[in-house]
C-alpha cells in the first residue's frame, strides 16, 4: 500500500531577466524565487489498484514520482510504501518496486538489450530461474524475440519503449511506476503498451501508478484518476464520476444532404464541411433526442454518430476550473 | 561461476562486478581508438626523450635521475597513459548527473559510489589494456639509455606492481570527486581544468617531480598528485627505494583513504539534496 501524507516540497529556483546587465548582475547577486511543487499532498493507494496521475506540466507529478521511488526527499510530511520510507531505505525500497521514465533511458546505450538486462539481473541479485521465466514471459508479452539482440542505439522508440518496461520488471515489483510510457511512440505501440499494462495490473496483480498526458492511455488503463495542479491534489475519484459532474455535452457527427440552417438554442456547429458536419448539443438545455428530431426536420441525415466530450477537452475544462 | 565470483556475491558486490566486466568488453572494442592513441604515445614519448637528453648531454652532473631511469620513466608513463592521466572519466557519468538521467541509477538498488568507481575502473583498463603491450615490446627494443630497461630487482619491480594498484585506485578516487562536485556545480568544466592542470604539473605528467626546483619539489612530493603518477614509475627503475619507498606507499594509501571518504561524505551530501534535472 502506498501512502502520502501531507508531503511538501520546496524548490529554489534563480530568475534573473534577459540581457547583459541583468546577466553581470547575477554574477554578485543571485535571485532566488521558491517553488512549491508539492504543498500538501496526500493519498492513498491499495496493492493492486491501477491509477493515472494526471495534472498540467509542472503540476508535481514527477516529484511526486521521485519522492516515492526514493530519488527526492520531501521538505516535511510523511510517505510509506508497504511500510517502508522510501528515500531513508532507498535501496531495500527500491528492490521491490519498477519505475519507467518516459523521457529517459536505463538500457545501455552500446550494448545488445539482453546485456542490459543481465546487468539488471545481476544488480538487483535476481535468481537466475525467476530471471528466466520474467525474461521468457516479457519476451512473449512484449514481442521482444526479434530486438533482444539489438543494441539499443539502434531501436526505434517504440521498440526501446518495450525494452524499458520489461528491464523494469525483471525482479517482479510490487508496484510500478510509470512516468509518461507512452510519450512520442505511435499508434501501434501505444496499444501494445497500454495492453500490456493492463495485463500484468490483471494477472499479476502489479499496483500501478501512471503519469500522462494521454488522455487515451487515462481511458483505457485506469479506473481511478487523481488530479494534481500547483502542488495540490483538486480532485481524486474514479473517470465516471468526473464525466458524470463535468459533462452534459455530446459531440453529433453528422453526415447529411440539403442545406444546414442556423442552429437552435442548446446546439452549436463545431465543424462543417461539405456534408458533413460536427454538432455540439447541451443537454441540459436540449436533450440528444430533441436535437435530433429538430435535425431531421431540416436534413436529410445519411449517417449520424454521438459520443461525450473527448477526455482532452473534459481535462482541458478542469485544468481552466481550476484555474491550474 | 568462479569461486572468486560466489565470494563476491556473498559480499554483495558481484553487481558491481558484472558492470565492471560489461564496461571492460565494451572499452575493449575501440580499436581503432587505441591504435591512434600508441602513435600518439610513441611520438611524444620520443620527443621526451630527444629534449631530455639534450638537456643531459649539456650537463650530465645536474641531471636530478639517471638517464636510464628517466627513459624507464617516459615509456611507462606512455605504456600506462590511461592508467594514470588526470582526465580520463566516463563522459557518460557527467552527462547522467547534468541530464537527470541519474534518477534511474538511484531507483536502482546500488550504491553509486561503489558503481562509478568500478565503471570508472572498466574505463581505463580496457583503454590501457590495449595499449601498453605495444607500447612496452618497442620501447624495450630501443638501445640504452633510451629505451626501457628491465626493472631494478624484482622487488623493485613487486613494489611497482604495488604502487602501480595504488596510484591506479588513487587516480580514480580523484576522478570520483571530479563526478560528485558536478551535482553542486552542474557544469563540471571549470573543476576539471584546475585539477587537470594540478595533476599534470604535480603528478610528474609533464616532467618527473625531480626535475621541480628545490622547493616546490618538497612540497609537490606530499601531495595527493605524486602518488597518482610519479611514485610508481620511479619505484620500477629503484630511483624510488628503501624508506622513501616505504613513506610514498604509505602516503598513497593515506590519499586513498582520505579521498574516498571524502567523496563518500560528499555523495552523501549531494544526494540529500539532489535536484534531478530536468522534470
Amino acid at each position: 500500500m502506498i501512502e502520502m501524507t501531507d508531503i511538501r516540497k520546496t524548490f529554489r529556483v534563480s530568475r534573473r531577466s534577459g540581457g547583459m546587465k541583468a546577466a553581470l548582475g547575477a554574477l554578485f547577486h543571485r535571485e532566488y524565487e521558491l517553488i512549491r511543487a508539492l504543498d500538501g499532498v496526500s493519498f492513498k493507494i491499495q496493492d493492486g489498484e491501477m491509477v493515472g496521475y494526471i495534472g498540467p506540466n509542472g503540476a508535481g507529478k514527477s516529484s511526486s514520482i521521485k519522492i516515492m521511488s526514493g530519488i527526492l526527499t520531501p521538505d516535511s510530511g510523511e510517505c510509506l510504501i508497504d511500510g517502508r520510507i522510501p528515500w531513508k531505505q532507498r535501496q531495500e525500497h527500491v528492490k521491490k518496486i519498477g519505475v519507467v521514465f518516459g523521457q529517459r533511458s536505463q538500457l545501455w546505450w552500446d550494448v545488445p538489450v539482453v546485456d542490459s538486462f543481465e546487468l539488471i539481473r545481476d544488480i538487483y541479485e535476481i535468481e537466475e530461474p525467476l530471471y528466466q521465466k520474467n525474461l521468457a514471459r516479457l519476451t512473449e508479452q512484449l514481442d521482444l524475440q526479434e530486438i533482444l539482440r539489438t543494441p539499443t542505439r539502434q531501436l526505434s522508440l517504440g521498440q526501446r519503449m518495450r525494452c524499458e518496461i520489461a528491464a523494469s520488471l525483471l525482479h517482479s515489483p510490487k508496484i510500478l511506476f510509470l512516468d509518461e510510457p507512452t510519450i512520442g511512440l505511435d499508434a501501434v505501440s501505444k496499444i501494445a503498451v497500454r495492453e500490456f499494462i493492463r495485463r500484468l495490473n490483471r494477472e499479476e496483480g502489479t499496483t500501478v501508478l501512471l503519469t500522462t498526458h494521454d488522455m487515451q492511455d487515462i481511458e483505457a488503463l485506469t479506473e481511478r484518476i487523481i488530479l494534481i495542479g500547483r502542488g495540490r491534489i483538486l480532485s481524486d475519484g474514479p473517470l465516471s464520476a468526473l464525466r458524470e459532474r463535468r459533462d452534459s455535452r455530446r459531440t453529433l457527427t453528422l453526415l447529411f444532404s440539403g442545406t444546414l440552417p442556423a442552429p437552435c438554442p442548446g446546439l452549436k456547429i463545431l465543424e462543417q464541411q461539405g456534408g458533413r458536419a460536427v454538432l455540439e448539443a447541451d443537454t441540459g438545455i436540449l436533450p440528444v433526442s430533441a436535437a435530433i428530431s429538430w435535425l431531421s426536420e431540416r436534413v436529410e441525415i445519411n449517417d449520424l454518430s454521438i459520443g461525450s466530450q473527448s477526455i482532452e477537452n473534459l481535462v482541458a475544462d478542469l485544468y481552466r476550473e481550476y484555474a491550474i | 561461476m568462479s569461486a572468486g565470483e560466489r565470494l563476491l556475491k556473498r559480499a554483495g558486490l558481484y553487481k558491481y562486478w558484472s558492470l565492471f566486466r560489461i564496461r571492460l568488453l565494451n572499452g575493449l572494442q575501440y580499436r581503432a581508438a587505441a591504435v591512434a592513441g600508441m602513435v600518439t604515445q610513441f611520438f611524444w614519448g620520443t620527443m621526451e626523450i630527444l629534449i631530455f637528453s639534450a638537456f643531459y648531454q649539456g650537463n650530465p652532473e645536474h641531471f636530478p635521475m639517471q638517464m636510464q631511469a628517466l627513459s624507464s620513466y617516459i615509456w611507462l608513463q606512455q605504456a600506462f597513459l590511461m592508467l594514470f592521466d588526470g582526465w580520463s572519466c566516463e563522459q557518460q557519468i557527467f552527462e547522467l548527473i547534468t541530464s537527470g538521467n541519474v534518477a534511474y541509477e538511484l531507483c536502482r538498488p546500488v550504491d553509486l559510489y561503489k558503481l562509478w568507481f568500478a565503471r570508472s575502473a572498466a574505463f581505463r583498463l580496457s583503454r590501457a589494456a590495449l595499449r601498453f603491450f605495444p607500447v612496452l615490446a618497442v620501447a624495450s627494443l630501443l638501445p640504452a639509455p633510451y629505451g626501457l630497461s628491465l626493472p631494478e630487482s624484482p622487488a623493485a619491480f613487486g613494489f611497482f606492481l604495488l604502487s602501480m594498484l595504488l596510484g591506479f585506485l588513487l587516480n580514480l578516487s580523484h576522478i570520483m570527486l571530479l563526478y560528485i562536485l558536478t551535482f553542486f556545480t552542474i557544469d563540471s568544466r571549470g573543476v576539471r581544468m584546475l585539477t587537470s592542470a594540478l595533476h599534470d604539473l604535480f603528478s610528474g605528467a609533464i616532467i618527473p617531480l625531480p626535475f621541480l626546483p628545490g622547493g616546490l619539489r618538497a612540497v609537490a612530493e606530499w601531495l595527493p598528485y605524486a602518488g597518482m603518477q610519479n611514485m610508481p614509475l620511479r619505484v620500477y627503475s629503484g630511483d624510488i627505494a628503501g624508506a622513501a619507498l616505504i613513506r610514498g606507499l604509505l602516503l598513497q594509501l593515506f590519499w586513498l583513504l582520505i579521498f574516498c571518504a571524502l567523496g563518500k561524505w560528499l555523495i552523501h551530501k549531494a544526494l540529500r539534496r539532489a535536484v534531478i534535472q530536468g522534470g
